[in-house]
Parts: C-alpha cells; structure tokens; sequence
C-alpha cells in the first residue's frame, strides 16, 4: 500500500511546546512555549487541548490563511475518544476528521490529507496532533505525582502541539509518497520498553515502501522512526539486517532520541515519545533543513504502540502500527 | 514476509535491553528504608518522652507524622522525585501508602469530590488495604486456633 502523488506539497508547519522540550536541544526552533506544563489552564487535558489550538492559531498566521479558507483537519491524539483533537478544532468551524494510530497519527492525517488533495477531492488540509506528559501518564500509567521507579527502556511522553498544512500549491517541499503501515504484534507487552513493540512495524513499513518503489535504503538523505528510544533504535538496525538484509545504519536516527539531550535530560530515560514527538522534530528542524537543501529526501517512519492498559493487564501482547511518509526538497 | 519468530525476536530485544542497576538499587532502598526505620523510632522516643504517652500511643503518633509529611512532600510537587531515587526505601514503609493515595487525591481532585477523588482516591493504595484486611484475617484464624487468642 505505497502510493505516489503529483501534486502534493508541504507549505509550512507549526509547533508549541512545554518546558522539557524547550530545554532540549531543538528548544530554538519551536514557534511557542510554555514554561508551566498547566500553560494556563484548569487541568492537564485542557492544556492539551491548548497546545494543539495555539499550534492550528500559529499555523493560520504562517500561511497568511482565513479559517474559511481550510477544506479540512484532520488531527489524532492519545486521550480517549480523541478529546484533545475534537475539542481543540471546534472552534474553527472547519470539516474534521479524528484519526488515531497512536504515535503514529501525524503520518496517518497526512497520508488520507495527500490522497483527498491527489485526487482532486479538497485544495488542502490541516493535519494536526498533540500530545502532554502528564494526561498521558494520568491515563495510561499512574497519577502524574505518583513516582513510581522506572527502567531504562522507558520513554518520556513530549508535551506539544504540531500542525501542518499541506496543499496542492506547488512549494519547497513535495509529498512524494506515502506508505500504511500493517498492525504487528511481536509477541512484546512490556509497557515500559515500547521500542521493542515497535521496531517490527517500522521496520515492516520501512521495508513494504522501499520493496514497493523498488528503492535502497541509500536513496533516502535520511531515514527516520518516529519515537522508538535509543534502544528501540539499536533494535531497529540490528532487525532490519537480519529480517531483510537491510543496513540503514548509515542514514538512519530515531527522532525520540532527538527531541531531548539524552545525557542533561535524565528524567526522559530512552527518549521521546508520543505522537507529538515524531511531529515536533519533522516540523521544526526537518523540514528546515529540507527547505535550506541540506536533505532532499527523507523518509519519516512515525511509529504507534497501540497499547491498551486494559489488554495489558489481561495479559495480550501489545500491537504495534508504523505509517511512512516520503518527503522531497524541490526547487 | 515475516519469518522471525517471536521468540527469536525476544533474543533480539533482550540483546539490546540495557542491565539495570538491581544492586545499587537495593542497596539505596535498604540504607533509605533504614533511614525512615529509625526516623520512626526517633519519633516514638520523642513522643514518649515529650509528652509521656505510652510507647503503643507514641506508635500512632509517628505513623500520623510520616503519613502528613509524605502527603505534604507529596503536594508540594517533590516527593516523586525523592521515590524514583530512593526506589522501595520509601514505597515500602508507610511513606510509599501515604505518597499513593495523595498523588491520586491531587491526580483526580479536577473530576470532583465523588466520580473523581472519592472515587480515585485508592486507585493505588486499594490493592494493598485489601489484601492487608484479608491476611490480617488469615492471621487472625491462625493465631486464635494455635495460641488460643493469646
């Protein structure tokens, strides 16, 4: 399931983040901040939602666009029944369509935004996702002042919004192609190493789209997953040779590691991780150095962890989801 | 096209998975553990001693005095950090039951006072009040039925 397209194109994005990643090593190239992780409001999903308004405000600005101007959002996030993205959007009075693919959710809006704007459907989109520490860890794990020990493995949830806006008007960075992941289940269900769930689905994905486009990992400037940790990284290398005898080392990262200084920023443990993880990275220092021309292709493998705390606990491994996008500096 | 099985793919992971720290872990809990053991045993002095209670009522005292400041360590926002230094050294003692039920109490406090703090309150600390009450019963039996209530 790789498809090509002609005429879609990448004109501008926009990124809020919260203090960690401010502190982190891209902390400059972020267009908001905020230093508190309540950023104003009453509770931790009502600052997600926030985050993800502040980053759809930004982008407006950045396009020099009308809300009326928008065919279509299409936005995913963590909370339950998709709160943040629902909640945040209903203001804009714009057609919305709610995804979810766990981290993975920026790849899937943009995939179904390229494929409605390829086929002549809608002019453009807004694709969107958020996602915060502390609502994360208040829904999936323990209550957010509750410290509990964890390993190594584990990863940190990045607090953000992202948006981006993707057109059929020609500009420096095409959509090229973009390929679904399939939902893959290895046999892993520890929570707290979901580097391990999901280095198979990236690697799958990574596969299918350079096997479908007949291309070698070479082709690519870059290659990157969307939040597997160091360790999920090392994973990733040492799969892909064995399972297809694939050797990406040499032009692959994991934007989970790039988000935060691993070393300074302790408490983040493996590294980034939820679905504005991936987003953050691509959209601020990515897609700069795609429209400066230091990359001219890259591939970005977001990865999802479809995990059920309520499967968890009965003992169901953790299913795993990866969907890749192919991006190109054009002149 | 996959072919890797699920436990060869375990192999790979466990190749990569970093060694944690279990000594140095243990050791830290056991000198923290320590550290509240004879806080504890400071305090019921001091009770005892201060006020001339007996020893059983200067017991009560302590366990109110670490619960009240784990919960206020707790709300003030830095007990958390101080439990993932100090690992079990803090959960185990009454310090680790206190910290549970605060971190819910604040987690939950926005829901409201029935569906989300009541209701939330011993999201963590259930478990051990349950199994707590019916070992304490176990315990109970046996000791009435070999030692006659003694």
């Amino acid at each position: 399931m790789t498809y090509k397209y002609d005429n879609v194109y990448l004109l501008d994005a926009s990124t809020v983040v919260g203090p960690y990643e401010k502190k982190g090593p891209l902390g400059d190239k972020f267009d908001k901040s905020y230093d508190d992780l309540y950023n104003g409001e009453k509770s931790w999903e009502q600052a997600e939602v926030k985050l993800l308004e502040d980053s759809i405000d930004i982008l407006l600005k950045k396009i020099k666009k009308n809300k009326s101007d928008i065919d279509l959002i299409v936005s995913g996030d963590l909370l339950n029944q998709v709160t943040s993205s629902s909640y945040a959007v209903q203001k804009y009075n714009i057609p919305f369509l709610g995804v979810y693919s766990a981290c993975a959710s920026s790849v899937e809006g943009i995939i179904i935004a390229s494929s409605m704007i390829d086929s002549g459907k809608i002019n453009n989109c807004i694709v969107s996702t958020s996602s915060h520490n502390m609502s994360s860890e208040k829904q999936f794990r323990n209550p957010t002042e509750y410290g509990a020990p964890k390993p190594k493995t584990a990863t940190f949830t990045a607090t953000g919004g992202a948006s981006a806006y993707i057109t059929n008007e020609k500009s420096k960075i095409k959509i090229e192609s973009t390929t679904i992941g399939k939902v893959i289940d290895k046999g892993q269900n520890d929570p707290l190493n979901m580097g391990a769930v999901m280095a198979p689905a990236a690697a799958d994905t990574i596969y299918r789209h350079l096997r479908d486009l007949n291309r070698d990992p070479s082709y690519y400037d870059l290659i990157l997953t969307g939040d597997l940790g160091v360790y999920g990284k090392e994973i990733l290398i040492d799969y892909m040779k064995s399972e297809y005898g694939l050797d990406i080392s040499n032009n692959y990262n994991d934007m989970g590691t790039m988000l935060y200084d691993l070393k300074e920023q302790s408490e983040v443990m493996a590294g980034g991780s939820g679905p504005v993880c991936s987003a953050l990275v691509c959209y601020s220092h990515i897609l700069s150095l795609l429209k400066k021309g230091t990359l001219k292709r890259v591939l970005i493998a977001a990865t999802g962890a479809l995990f059920s705390p309520t499967f968890v606990y009965q003992h169901i491994d953790i299913n795993a989801i990866s969907h890749a996008v192919s991006l190109e500096a054009i002149k | 096209m996959i072919s890797l099985e699920n436990k060869d793919y375990k192999k790979l992971v466990d190749k990569h998975k970093p060694k944690e720290t279990r000594v140095q872990n243990a050791f830290i809990a056991f000198i923290i553990g320590g550290i509240v053991g004879v806080l504890g045993q400071l305090l019921i002095e001091f009770y005892s001693y201060f006020l001339d209670i007996s020893t059983k009522d200067a017991s009560a005292f302590m366990l109110v005095t670490l619960i009240f400041f784990a919960s206020l360590f707790t709300a003030l926002g830095f007990f958390d950090k101080w439990v993932n230094f100090a690992k079990c050294g803090l959960i185990i003692p009454i310090t680790g039951f206190a910290h549970s039920m605060a971190s819910a109490g604040i987690e939950y406090k926005k829901e409201g006072p029935i569906y989300g703090l009541g209701s939330n309150i011993f999201k963590l600390a259930g478990s051990v009040i349950l199994y707590g009450i019916v070992s304490a019963w176990f315990f109970g039996m046996i000791r009435y039925l070999l030692m006659g209530g003694m």
